[in-house]
């Protein structure tokens, strides 16, 4: 008994053989070997050598990368907390069921099915000097038109815009989802308790979906720190990198400039910052609700 | 502080749907009155609306001699218990008693006061820094109660608050919801389908039936004398005899009913001019079915089933026509199913109901 026990146990684990394989060789072995190309001086031709942290080194001394790093964590820093915010708003604005809200929701929502290749040409008709409809509207209010894609500053800005817009449609989601889980009797009860419009968002609503701010939080951090395409498209990173991000960078240290060693080395840093940023605010989150408990 | 309420024509319409027609009720101050009826007659909904979580379609609902159906629910001066508590679950005990006072403004130490005072009242004050997923159904139970009691309201609103609580444990908070209307002496409005939370809380249980009112009166009124054929059904466990009537003749005072299953039956109930039979029943309860002892003669019931409760016997059987009859007996009964036995009637506590189902007593209308 015993026996057949322990037997069918061990063939149990069959059932997430599919999966474990490609979590094996899709996840874990570029994890490490990206982590071990790190480690040499690496082209896209041939076997590289042993360079010990040298690649790190370098990546940091780089002032290129610097920029770059300071570019994504403003990034981040703006557009999460744009997001959260406007998910947020957008979710409230919308948790009914009409045909109205319905519609509102779908139309919301379809940015984030578009390609990137699509959101920033959108972007770039909002955008571009001359013909673009900030320009058209600047010009008929006789204000002097900003060159939104090359001033530095505003490059960055405007790929912010176009992020937000493209994914927002996510976080609006997630909390709509967690909106129509809050039982509707505690309205009730805060109906009978007095409590008006900002007492019941402030001590019913937003306490009852902080779990999922968290997520939507740690989700737009995660994804936000891996801006590329958008930047690419529109910007390409310019005016003097001021809007180029670390993926960016990693890309064009690896594969315009064939240094894979310190493109591996940048990435595992992205890796580590994305890794502390999340985990940070997932810290920050229990220990404020552990506080009010 | 407690208020009279007072309900007047209202009238509930959701779109062509009538939840509620023009119904009427007074509610005396410190009255506890229990609306009383099976689902989906209207009862929560006219709770609802007088605590202002429904709107009126029609009609007007004062609390406290003002009218109160315009105003928004915190605005009533009634507090509510949810079958559900809906306690905040991110605060904890305290706060959600406090939670409405800080929302007019009370002082905290006024506030604090007023916490502690129901918390010891209800003996959950070692629970006040706990959350409401920390504490058992019972436990929830109180201190819904309690943030109702802190804002000492004109009227409490009870919306079936003890159907999610055990037996053991519903029978016991229904002897302390007695003692805390004696002790309070509030205005109380509790909505239950449970008939033995009605009888023993109640000073007076409203029946609703079908959007309506059937019956207001006491809880002996509602059992003895029953209004209607629904009420005489839903009230009582077992629920009420209904034998089929053929003709009734009225002979001096007394009348003489012919029944298909019990023969001709006499009772001393008077009926008005223009009463028809057709259609109508004889009613009565299964404990005023007397069991004979064995060798007299009676009229026969054929038992079918056989339920000792201990203190009493009940049987459930057949009539000679196949009318089906329960009759009371006491707990040593030694009857088992498929006996035929001896039964009599205390015609001092028949009902006559018409084909309308209007009822007529023993002893006068």
């Amino acid at each position: 008994m015993a026996e057949s026990y322990r037997r069918s146990q061990w063939s149990n684990g069959l059932f997430v053989l599919p999966y474990l394989a490609v979590f094996l060789v899709l996840l874990v072995f570029p994890l490490v070997w990206g982590a071990w190309l790190s480690l040499h001086k690496v082209d896209l031709f041939g076997p590289g050598r042993f360079v010990g942290l040298a690649n790190y080194g370098r990546v940091l001394a780089d002032p290129v990368f610097l920029q770059a790093l300071r570019n994504t964590v403003v990034f981040v820093l703006v557009s999460v907390p744009s997001l959260v915010a406007l998910g947020l708003f957008l979710a409230l604005a919308l948790n009914k069921t009409t045909r109205a809200t319905s519609f509102l929701r779908a139309l919301f929502f379809s940015s984030s099915v578009l390609s990137v290749t699509i959101v920033t040409l959108i972007w770039r008709f909002v955008f571009i000097p001359g013909d673009g409809l900030l320009a058209v509207i600047s010009e008929q209010l006789g204000i002097a038109p900003v060159n939104f894609l090359s001033t530095s500053g505003w490059s960055l800005f405007s790929v912010g815009v176009a992020t937000v817009w493209w994914c927002l449609g996510l976080p609006m989601m997630l909390f709509l989802a967690a909106l129509q889980q809050i039982p509707s009797d505690l309205y009730e009860a805060a109906a009978l308790d007095n409590a008006g419009p900002w007492r019941v968002l402030t001590r019913v609503t937003l306490p009852s979906i902080a779990r999922t701010i968290m997520l939507v939080t740690i989700i737009q951090i995660v994804m936000q720190f891996q801006l590329f395409g958008q930047a690419q498209l529109m910007t390409n990173g310019g005016p003097n990198g001021t809007s180029r991000p670390l993926v960016m960078y990693i890309y064009e240290v690896g594969f315009v400039r064939w240094d894979v060693g310190k493109a591996a080395a940048a990435s595992e840093f992205l890796f580590l910052i994305i890794l502390v940023a999340a985990m940070a605010q997932y810290l920050v989150s229990t220990r404020k609700s552990e506080v009010s408990e | 502080m407690s208020a009279s309420i007072e309900i007047t024509n209202v009238t509930k319409r959701y779109g062509a749907l009538t939840v509620l027609d023009d119904v009427s009720l007074s509610i005396e101050a410190g009255e506890f009155v229990v609306f009383l009826g099976p689902s989906g007659c209207g009862k929560s909904t006219l709770l609802r609306m007088i605590a202002g979580l429904e709107d009126v379609t029609a009609g007007t609902i004062a609390v406290g001699g003002e009218r109160v159906d315009t105003l928004p629910p915190g605005k009533r001066g009634v507090a509510m218990v949810f079958q559900s508590y809906a306690l905040y679950p991110h605060m904890t005990v305290a706060q959600n008693m406090s939670f409405g006072l800080e929302n007019i403004g009370m002082a905290k130490a006024e506030i604090g006061r007023r916490v502690e005072q129901a918390a010891a009242t209800l003996e959950i004050a070692h629970l006040l820094d706990r959350k409401p997923a920390k504490l058992s159904g019972g436990q929830r139970q109180r201190v819904a109660i309690g943030r109702a009691i802190v804002k000492e309201p004109k009227a409490f609103l009870f919306d079936e608050p003890l159907s999610n609580l055990d037996a053991a444990l519903r029978g016991r908070t229904r002897l302390e919801l007695a003692q805390l209307h004696a002790r309070l002496g509030s205005t109380m409005i509790f909505v239950t389908h449970d008939q033995v939370e009605a009888m023993t809380l109640a000073d007076r249980i409203v029946i609703m039936h079908d959007r309506k009112i059937e019956q207001i009166g006491t809880p002996m009124e509602i059992y003895q004398r029953p209004a209607s054929r629904f009420v005489a059904g839903f009230v009582g466990s077992p629920a009420m005899n209904f034998v089929p009537v053929k003709g009734v003749n009225e002979n001096g005072g007394t009348l003489r009913i012919e029944t298909c299953g019990l023969g001709d039956v006499a009772a001393a109930i008077r009926l008005p001019a223009r009463f028809s039979p057709e259609g109508g029943c004889l009613g009565i309860r299964a404990e005023d079915v007397t069991v004979l002892p064995a060798g007299e003669a009676g009229i026969p019931l054929k038992a079918d089933v056989v339920e000792r409760l201990g203190d009493r016997t009940l049987i459930y059987g057949q009539l000679a026509d196949g009318t089906k009859l329960a009759a009371e007996t006491d707990g040593r009964s030694e009857a088992r199913s498929g006996d035929t036995l001896q039964i009599a009637l205390d015609t001092s506590a028949l009902h006559l109901f018409d084909a309308a189902g209007i009822a007529h007593h023993a002893g006068g209308d």
